[in-house]
Parts: C-alpha cells; structure tokens; sequence
C-alpha cells in the first residue's frame, strides 16, 4: 500500500516568473482603472452639486477612494484572519484529513501586518469621510441643529474614557489589540508549525493545539467586536444583534474560498501530491455549507427586521432595497453567494472536479466583496457611491497584493508540514 | 441450475485481505453477488464495480416538491382562500413564506429520501432477511457468490480461487 513517505515532503513551491507576471499584470491594470476611476469622479461629475449632504457636506471624490479602501481593507482583513482561524479549527477538533493543506491556510495570515497598517492609517485619513460619529458637533448639546441623542447614547463605545467628540481613543485601542492579538497568535502558532518539520514526535501538535483553543476564543470576541467598530458603526443609528455572525459568515466563506483556490493552483502547478481529489471535495463541501450558512444568518438578520418592521431597524434596508444604485446589488449578492453555489456544487462530482470549484469559488470571492461593499457604501457615499472603476481597480489592486504575499510565504518554507503526526491519516483520507 | 438459490461462500478474517481478494475475483471471470461484513469496509463498493447510489437524485426531487408543496399552499391559504394582514405586510408577502418552505422542503427531502431508501434496499417490515453466515454480524467478512451465474466456473474451481485469495473457510450454503 502506497504511503506518504513515498512522496518529497520537503517541496517548496517555486514563485516562477510568470506566475508573478500574471499578479502584477492584475495588479497593474487594478491601477490603471483606479486611476482611471478616480479622473473620472474628479472630472466627470463625481460632485454633483449636491451642496447638502447628511452631515452639511459637500460630495468629494476621494471619500469614494476612502469608502473603497475600507470596504476591502476589512475584506481583506477578514480573509487573512480566516486563514489562521481555519488553521486553529483544525487542530481544535483534531482533524487528520486536512493536515496535507494547513501551510496554504497558514499563508493567508501573512497578509495581516500589511492589513493592520492599512486600516489604521485610512482610518486616520479618512475618519470623517467614512464614520458619522466621528464628528464633535453630534455631541455637542448646545448645537441644537446637529446634536444628536442616539449617536451620543453610543458615544462611550467609541469615546471612554475621554470626553465624547474629541479622540476616539477607545475605538482606536480596540483596532490595535484586534489586530496585536491576531498577529501574535498568527505567528505563534506559524512558528510552531514551521519548528516541527525538524522535530518529531507530537510535541508542536500539542502546543498548537492549546494555542489554538485560546485563539479560537479570543476570535470569538474579536471577530464579533470589530464587526461593530468597522463595519456596523458606519450606520450609526442602526444596530443588529446578528451583525456580528454575519460579517463572520461572510469572512468565513470567502476565506475559505480563498484556500481552496490556491489548493487547487498548486495542486495544478503539480505540488501537493499528496492531495487528492477527496481533500478537494471536502473543501468544497465546506465552501457549500458554509455559502447556506451565510444565506441563513443574511436571512435571519432581513426576515426579523422585515417582520418587525421598526423604523430605527429597517432603515437599514429601506436605504439599500429603494435605492437605484445598490438594489440591483442585493439580489447580485444573494444569487452570487447563495443560488449559484448551492446550485451548482451541490452534487459530488462537483465537489471532486476542479474546474467547478475554480469558477464557483472565484465568484464568492467577487459576491462576498459586493456583500462588503454593500455594508459600507450606502452609510457612507449614499447616492453618490456606486460599482464603477474605482471599485473594480482598487479590488484588483487588493486581490493580486493579497496572492502575491500569500504565494511568497509559500514558496519561503514547506509546503507540507511534513512531521504533522496526522499526515499519513490525511494521505488515506477517503470519502 | 436455478439462479439466487446456491452460493459459495469465502469467510475472510480481514478486511485487507478481503479488498485485495474482491480486486482478484473478479479479475478471474468470477461473478460475486454480494459481500457482507459487520462493518463498513472503506473502498469496497469501487472494488465491487458498484455504480454511485441515486439516492441524493430522489431526495433532491422529493425536496423540489417540498418546496412546491409548501409555496402552493401559503399561497392558496394566505392570498385565495382566507386572506390576513399579518404585521402590516402583503397577504403574499414571499419573505413570510420562507421559513415554512424551508421546513417543508427538508422533511419531504428526509423523508423520502428514507421511503426511497426502504423500498430499493427491500426493508419492509414484513421481508425475511436472508442469513448467509451468522458470524457476519460478529466478526467475519463473507463473500457469496452465486453459483448458477458462475457455472462456467464451476464450484471447485471457485473454491481454489477463493482459498489462494486468502479466505480462512469455503463453504457452501443453499436457500429453499
């Protein structure tokens, strides 16, 4: 009986020329349209006019270029954590069939540093283009024209311990610690990973999986927790209970798309021998489940509000379904990330067959973006915002940064972690 | 020779040893009938050149008519029949109906698929299994195999075929 020491465990991938050429040609063309996109809002009416918006400003062009930067900073974000979390998941439950692909999810996570910059400085740039609550006058309880008791309600959230309206210290200390405690647990549990491919025994496994379990906890908050500060406190007066498990869900399913596009890559480049069709389909029926997962917690979050029918909660989707530049969006999202996965990889043969897997996962990638970008654009460009240039440039941009840095840390170590003691039950893994 | 009535049975005491000597059987010309064990042995329906069940075609069917079944009648309750403001909403107000037709759409699913699954495998309450071997609800792995269809072969010459593939007995059984 074939075993897997019958194959090199001590491949590395090769980052070839041409592979790189593919991601900055991406990359370039990213730019050209977000260039492109950006002259055209300078000069082609991005200003309407419209003297008056919400907050007493006038439209500019580059809150565009915020709100994008944003909404894929937090996707992005959201992928890269998914990739340590899913590695975490694996060692939690202790699952044997997926020790063939844990360097793949483990690369993702090397995106977070870069992520971490990105979003502390957008957000320092672009604080009041993109949140409401960061304006000083919503608390001022002499300003009677724009004082405003809601967002001052919440105003601690953001503020504490400092005066509402002035530093948002509170919010920017949870950033940090979001960010700090994903990346040393990222790289805890990477280099515990890489220092057992000279060890042996079960040493490492076991002190990943304490890592893991302490990471999966503080995930549990975290994830939750910076749903609110960077998505859901963009529409400050709204709030749902389930917006925590949804931004989750969508992370979750995109990340995990995300994995098994690049398993599936390297597997045709001709590395990963090890991995068959049967890890194959078992990610694919992760990125099934979890695509209904998605719908369900989606769904929930729209029926109560629906049913409900409270004007503080349905606004949220009163400001997305009558509007003419995002309703046409909402059914993209839900055909995109629900209809069309469930459809087609439903059955088994789907699952086992890469080409399914490689258009169905390439358009959860694009669905989940237009979910994010229906989270953010509407609470902060309103009828100005819209999928144009800008939007296709910067995710371009986003994307082939974001499988230049993965694929770079692959090709640095191991693919396979090759003293992993379950390598040999993932490698006879059979469904 | 009548066909389903006498069989030759090959007692296996393992499972690899079993796999490897299904592979080997019908390699030989030898028709099996059936392999029975008291747990599932991972590979051996490929081995057996069994085709993939259509069972998941039945319960996706009998899911769509879950769905059908369970939109029509909100639909006709709600809208035709006795027509109610419920919160303010659209007597036909799809969002409503969602969650019952998840519902219904899962439990024709389950159970047809269930009804289906009874009726191809023979398990009505009523049908009288046949025992091969006692010992395969314990601790041996038999393969039968049916002589009539194999009468090209002969029964010694089966029993050669199953000793050389490892098998610990050879016996023969016959049903009324």
């Amino acid at each position: 009986m074939a075993h897997v020491s019958n194959y090199n465990l001590d491949q590395k991938f090769d980052f070839t020329a041409s592979t790189k050429k593919a991601l900055f040609i991406g990359l370039g063309i990213g730019a050209v349209l977000l260039i492109l996109g950006i002259l055209v809002a300078i000069f082609g009416g991005g200003d309407h006019g419209h003297a008056e918006e919400a907050g007493g400003h006038a439209f500019h062009w580059y809150q565009r270029l915020y709100a994008n930067l944003w909404i894929n900073n937090v996707y992005f974000t959201g992928i890269a954590v998914i990739g340590v979390f899913f590695f975490a998941i694996q060692y939690a439950a202790q699952a044997g069939w997926s020790a063939g692909i844990l360097r793949v999810m483990l690369s993702l996570g090397n995106w977070l540093p870069i992520a971490a910059v990105l979003m502390i400085v957008t957000f320092f740039i672009a604080n009041h283009d993109l949140f409401h609550w960061t304006h000083s006058y919503l608390f001022d309880k002499d300003d009677l024209e724009h004082y405003d008791k809601i967002i001052d309600g919440k105003g601690s959230f953001f503020y504490w311990p400092m005066e509402k309206g002035t530093f948002p210290i509170f919010y920017i200390v949870r950033m940090f610690a979001f960010f700090g405690i994903w990346i040393f647990f990222f790289n805890k549990l990477k280099n515990l990973s890489f220092a057992e491919d000279n060890l042996t025994g079960s040493h490492n496994w076991s002190a990943i999986r304490k890592w893991s379990a302490i990471f999966l906890i503080l995930f549990g908050i975290t994830s939750s927790i910076s749903a609110w500060d960077w998505v859901m406190s963009i529409d400050t007066h709204w709030f749902s209970t389930m917006f925590g498990w949804y931004v989750f869900a969508s992370w979750f399913v995109a990340g995990l798309s995300v994995i098994t596009l690049i398993t599936v890559f390297l597997k045709e480049k001709g590395y990963l021998e090890m991995v068959n069709e049967n890890h194959i389909h078992d990610l694919g029926k992760f990125v099934f489940a979890f695509s209904i997962f998605w719908t369900y917690i989606w769904f929930s979050q729209f029926l109560l509000i629906y049913y409900a029918n409270i004007p503080e909660e349905s606004v949220y989707f009163v400001e997305r379904l009558s509007s003419d530049v995002y309703s046409p969006f909402i059914f993209v999202n839900l055909a995109l990330n629900f209809v069309l996965p469930f459809l087609v990889l439903m059955t088994r043969d789907a699952k086992r067959h890469s080409i399914f897997l490689k258009v169905v996962c390439s358009l959860i990638i694009l669905g989940h973006w237009f979910d994010f970008f229906l989270m953010v654009q509407p609470g902060t460009l309103g009828h100005n915002g819209g999928f144009g240039l800008m939007e296709v440039g910067m995710l371009l941009v986003f994307a082939s940064a974001f499988g230049f840095v993965a694929l770079k840390s692959l090709a640095k170590n191991k693919l396979v972690a090759k003293n992993h003691p379950m390598l040999e039950e993932s490698y006879h893994h059979h469904i | 020779m009548e066909r389903d009535k006498n069989f030759v049975l090959g007692v296996f005491e393992d499972e690899d040893v079993l796999l490897e000597a299904v592979a080997k059987v019908r390699g030989s010309g030898v028709k099996i009938h059936e392999v029975y064990s008291p747990f599932p042995v991972h590979g051996l329906d490929e081995e057996l050149g069994y085709k993939r069940s259509k069972l998941p075609i039945a319960a996706f069917l009998f899911g769509m008519l879950g769905t059908c079944l369970a939109l029509t009648m909100q639909f006709y309750m709600m809208k035709i029949d006795w027509p109610m403001i419920i919160g303010g909403k659209d007597h036909a107000g799809l969002p409503n109906f969602i969650p019952v037709t998840f519902e219904l759409t899962v439990l024709l699913a389950a159970f047809g698929m269930v009804g289906v699954f009874m009726i191809t495998s023979n398990l009505k309450p009523w049908a009288q299994p046949r025992i091969f071997d006692l010992r395969i609800t314990d601790d041996k792995h038999v393969m039968a195999i049916d002589l009539a269809t194999n009468a090209a072969v002969g029964e010694a010459q089966i029993g050669d075929i199953l000793k050389s593939c490892g098998a610990s007995e050879v016996n023969k059984k016959s049903f009324e």
